[in-house]
């Protein structure tokens, strides 16, 4: 999980990622009042699920919205209301809805700086759980890392831990362009220890900035989102064998943080991604690319390897859907081939 | 089975003369003794064995089932069923109907089936042996059942995500269900599409993504413009997900929001009201005069999907009301009985063999294997060449055949 510090012991509270992007909101809604939230049982419901707990009764109507099930209409009025000079957070259920949208997401809101010559911003922030849950089948499991980051004109993010998701939240509010949020419904319930920066209400976390979480000197491992905590338990297990990885927390998924890849590949030598996507044109085979591109190429021991999750429209049934996701075994399996021991 | 005339001829000549033999005071003391009248005795008892494997071993009824055939049920019955509210249209589905003690009893039976196979459905997903997704339709039987009551096994249906009704009435067993909910090899998707994504002959799903109101709106437009032989249906439980449709919708007559396409308001907990107004709707396109909407005003006892208790938005009191007043397959029975088309003990023999169909199809769905992993990368495509599926990373691969 998080590293903590040993030299200073302050008290750490755990908070689960769901109440830091709780906070993150209300912090923001109470910061600015351009700010609003608006989806499908956001408001009286308290959220699908439950993220925006308590904010309808804090904020009221105007600022906590219940929208009719209808995605493609209300990200229309969400990029409208940001034109107009609001700050709308427009939270899609989950991101496979949000394909009813696409067309407002990219069209509407990422093109639009560009094609008005810098006149027009669109300071919205799309969210909401991205990639797998559990038993939720072929339909509701998609990422859209890939997506939504081979657009230009977005920035999208993908927290792992609640630092992340409250900072990476944070953020993407305050940020004047079009940010999608990628979330993970796994991820919702999970505790994390809350540094005490993390407890200010400035707190922010930079886009664009990855994060080292655990240091490592034969190899470097970079993913995002829930598979962090599944490399995290790879290099804990490598370890007892004599393997250090260095893991790293991509935090943004664009603009993409490469020099702090590559620093870490000229260092360690080997390079393996980690992703819940689909393996073709995905978030690994960005890093592969770029890899070749730079100065760490030359440095690589042997070639990049990805690890992804399978090839396939995600199954049902539990052992199927169990093997369609890269497990932390497919992780020690791929560090180990390409280290070659 | 039957007893030959022989057998038959011969036990009524003994039993005529057992009758008159013990009939008559003096001659019953000796009657014992007689041989005539223990040969008698020996054939009346072996007549009452045949007589009881007939009924008991051929049809595997109950002793009950004795008096049942013995009762005189009505044909059929004709009862008046609630006026549609129109939209566009000088005349409506008809205000009386007419069912059959066939007809009735299929409806009730098949009404029985979704309910307690939707039930045994809960109670999976409780024990976790059904995951993720899981929305049930139960209070909403009337629906399904009545639809394909108005309509033809050859035309095609398609429904979003609370799809288990629409999977059993339109031919799948309720084995083939549950064994799909519980991701098993036998699923009717072969485990690998779960509770959302079910799919039989002129059934298309089964489908989880639901961005309600500007699609419509342009599958009306189109459907009108080259008058397709469409009947677009709303099922109208009051609620999408935990909002009430008043806080969701401009205008919550349905029935009229197809503008320039004709529609009905149907009571969606009767049945018959369903199927009248199907029928009416069927015809209505199959006579070419383009498509047509029913609004179907019904009721889900459960919340929208299993992790919704369902009573944040709504009240105990308002789910117990329908269910005391409103519930479809209450209505039914009590028609049925009230109109001496079939017996409540009869009614109530239907509850058991149901019961145990859906018993049979749990333990089925619970004991079948998961589908094999080998076949994890199937059914990418169709008609293809087999190829190869990328796992989890390069060293992976599964097979990947039509």
């Amino acid at each position: 999980m998080a590293a903590v510090s040993g030299l200073v012991r302050r008290p750490l509270r755990e908070v689960t990622v769901r109440d830091a992007i709780n906070q993150g909101m209300d912090e923001e809604l109470e910061r600015d009042e351009k700010v609003f939230l608006l989806g499908e049982e956001v408001a009286q419901y308290d959220g699908a699920y439950k993220v925006s707990r308590g904010l309808w009764k804090k904020y009221g109507d105007k600022r906590i919205i219940d929208t009719p099930i209808s995605e493609m209409g209300f990200a229309g009025i969400a990029v409208g209301a940001a034109m107009a000079g609001l700050r709308p957070i427009c939270e899609f259920m989950t991101f496979n809805f949000s394909m009813q949208a696409i067309d407002q997401v990219i069209n509407s809101a990422a093109k639009t700086y560009y094609m008005s010559g810098g006149f027009q911003p669109v300071p919205i922030v799309f969210r909401g759980p991205n990639g797998a849950s559990a038993g939720v089948a072929a339909q509701h499991s998609q990422c859209f890392a890939a997506w939504y980051g081979h657009c230009p004109g977005l920035k999208v993010v993908s927290p792992w831990n609640s630092e992340d998701a409250k900072g990476l939240i944070k953020s993407a509010i305050r940020d004047n362009n079009p940010v999608v949020v990628l979330e993970n419904e796994l991820m919702y319930g999970v505790p994390f220890e809350f540094p005490p920066e993390a407890q200010s209400k400035d707190f922010l976390i930079p886009i664009g900035k990855a994060k080292i979480e655990r240091q490592g000197t034969h190899i470097t491992v970079v993913s995002h989102s829930r598979p962090v905590g599944h490399c995290l338990e790879a290099a804990a297990v490598l370890s007892k064998e004599g393997v250090e990885c260095e893991v790293i927390n991509m935090r943004t998924i664009r603009p993409m943080d490469m020099e702090t890849i590559e620093a870490s590949v000229m260092k360690t030598n080997h390079l393996v991604t980690v992703e819940g996507g689909w393996p073709q044109f995905g978030v690994g085979a960005e890093i592969c690319a770029r890899i070749m591109e730079g100065p760490a190429f030359n440095f690589l021991d042997a070639p990049a390897v990805r690890v992804t999750g399978a090839d396939v429209p995600m199954p049902y049934a539990k052992i199927l859907e169990d093997n369609s996701i890269p497990q932390v075994k497919d992780i020690i399996f791929a560090i180990k081939k390409t280290l070659n021991i | 089975m039957t007893l030959s005339r022989r057998a038959a001829t011969e036990a009524w000549r003994l039993l005529g003369h057992l009758k008159e033999t013990l009939g008559h005071p003096r001659r019953a003391s000796w009657a014992v003794r007689s041989r005539r009248c223990r040969q008698c005795l020996c054939f009346m008892r072996k007549m009452l064995a045949a007589v009881s494997r007939v009924l008991s071993g051929a049809s595997q009824k109950p002793a009950s089932r004795v008096l049942v055939a013995s009762r005189n049920f009505a044909n059929d019955a004709t009862f008046e069923i609630k006026k549609c509210d129109l939209h566009r249209l000088e005349e409506g589905p008809p205000v009386t109907t007419v069912l059959t003690r066939e007809d009735g009893l299929k409806y009730y039976r098949m009404m029985q089936t979704v309910r307690r196979m939707e039930l045994k459905a809960d109670q999976l997903y409780k024990q976790k042996i059904i995951r993720g997704f899981c929305h049930l339709c139960d209070g909403q039987e009337a629906c399904c059942v009545g639809l394909e009551a108005g309509i033809n096994p050859t035309d095609h249906l398609i429904t979003a995500y609370r799809a288990h009704g629409f999977t059993f009435t339109r031919g799948l067993s309720v084995r083939e269900i549950l064994a799909e909910l519980t991701g098993r090899k036998g699923g009717c998707a072969k485990g690998k599409g779960g509770s959302m994504h079910m799919y039989a002959k002129n059934f298309y799903g089964g489908n989880g993504i639901v961005g309600a109101q500007g699609q419509i709106f342009e599958a009306y437009n189109m459907a009108a413009l080259w008058k397709l032989p469409c009947i677009f249906i709303c099922e109208n439980n009051r609620y999408g997900m935990g909002t009430s449709v008043e806080r969701a919708a401009a205008s919550t007559d349905y029935y009229k929001r197809g503008d320039f396409i004709p529609g009905l308001r149907v009571d969606g907990m009767d049945i018959l009201c369903v199927r009248e107004a199907t029928r009416f709707a069927a015809a209505y396109c199959r006579s070419g005069k383009g498509p047509i909407l029913m609004e179907l005003q019904t009721y889900r006892y459960h919340g929208h999907s299993m992790s919704d208790p369902g009573v944040s938005y709504r009240t105990r009191e308002e789910i117990q009301e329908v269910r005391s007043k409103s519930d479809p397959i209450m209505l039914l029975k009590d028609r049925m009985v009230n109109s001496n088309l079939a017996s409540v003990e009869e009614l109530k023999e239907i509850d058991v063999e149901v019961r145990k169909e859906i018993e049979d199809a749990a333990q089925f769905a619970t004991a079948d294997p998961e589908p094999p992993l080998e076949e994890l990368g199937y059914h990418i495509y169709s008609s293809d060449p087999p190829f190869e599926v990328r796992g989890a990373n390069q060293w992976i691969k599964f097979k990947s055949v039509s």
